[in-house]
């Protein structure tokens, strides 16, 4: 961890209220960031990561320094979006499950975009957002932000199994979308023959 | 062994952190076409690590938004606290919520409260 963030970490542990307000300032950006991943809008976004600080506020105490600070708010944003995906998909009537997307798993791609010149990020940024939110917030988790399974799992609060189909699952996908192979796209576009 | 089979392993053994069956090794290393797939893959993990250094900015208001919600429910819940006269808890999480300044305002603020209520 920065010094300098290392230092607003202990002050504000020993309840130095404007060190936690720098701490949350140099911050913010990269938690938001997660957030926007795992929720996919602006909006939401702006929920999980409020949401995110006040927990980190309250536990600041339990904050153990062997984690780095940044580490220990992914996983709260984690936890926090997850429970606000979960309540989201009631209120919108969704369902969260894995099965229930199989019949979109092969989203329609307009060749014309596919050979634009558009960059890889934005390409996978999209793919990203095509996933259904809990296979997306396992390969964000793990492919990007690199936490272990172990601490995935206990956030998403599934088992270390469940979080690594999702994961295979997930980068097979994404896989599939970002490079179809000659044959896959010949197939997709017989399809959009018929 | 069947490239289909191998493709469906290989998300699975492209990190290098599962021990990959050394029959699907021996397949993949005389199949141009598992190779490809496997390069595919290992082309996927660079992308999503090289997301990681990509931070977003946040719309305008996400920061003070942030820091409302820890003051306005920091003073709910210390209102509560009076409310509920458990003032000693009120006061330990005081130690931890504001200075001292700042804890004499929501400590008004509280009064202030349960005068209104009492009327
Ligand atoms: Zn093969």
């Amino acid at each position: 961890m920065p010094t300098d963030l290392a230092v607003l970490v202990a002050a504000a542990v020993d309840g130095d209220r404007s060190a936690f307000e720098e701490l949350v300032k140099a911050t913010y950006a990269d938690a938001y960031t997660l957030a926007f991943r795992l929720t996919g809008n602006e909006e939401d976004a702006r929920d999980v990561v409020q949401d995110a600080y006040l927990r980190a506020y309250k536990g600041l105490k339990k904050f153990r320094g062997d984690a780095s600070f940044s580490t220990w708010m992914y996983r709260i944003t984690a936890n926090c979006a997850s429970s606000y995906l979960v309540k989201r998909s009631r209120n919108r009537h969704e369902n969260l499950d894995d099965e229930t997307h199989l019949a979109d798993e092969r989203p329609e791609i307009d060749p014309e975009l596919r050979a634009d010149a558009a960059s890889e990020r934005r390409r996978l940024a999209d793919a990203l957002e095509s996933l259904p939110p809990d296979m997306r917030a396992v390969v964000v988790l793990r492919d990007v932000y690199d936490l272990p399974h172990e601490a995935i799992a206990a956030e998403l609060g599934i088992t270390e199994g469940a979080a690594k189909v999702r994961l295979h699952r997930a980068r097979k996908r994404l896989r599939e979308r970002l490079f179809p192979l000659r044959a896959e796209r010949d197939g997709e576009e017989s399809a959009h023959a018929v | 062994m069947q490239c289909e089979h191998v493709h469906e392993l290989l998300p699975e053994v492209v990190d290098g952190n599962h021990q990959a069956d050394p029959d699907v090794v021996d397949h993949v290393q005389g199949c141009l076409r598992c190779q490809a797939e496997l390069v595919q893959y290992r082309r996927l993990l660079r992308a999503l690590h090289n997301l990681r250094t990509e931070v977003l900015e946040p719309a305008p208001g996400t920061l003070s938004g942030i820091l409302a919600h820890i003051e306005a429910v920091g003073e709910r819940g210390a209102i509560r606290s009076l409310l509920s006269g458990r003032r000693a808890a009120y006061v330990g999480g005081l130690a931890v919520a504001t200075a001292a300044a700042g804890a004499g305002a929501i400590v008004l603020l509280g009064r202030g409260k349960r005068r209104v209520r009492a009327a």
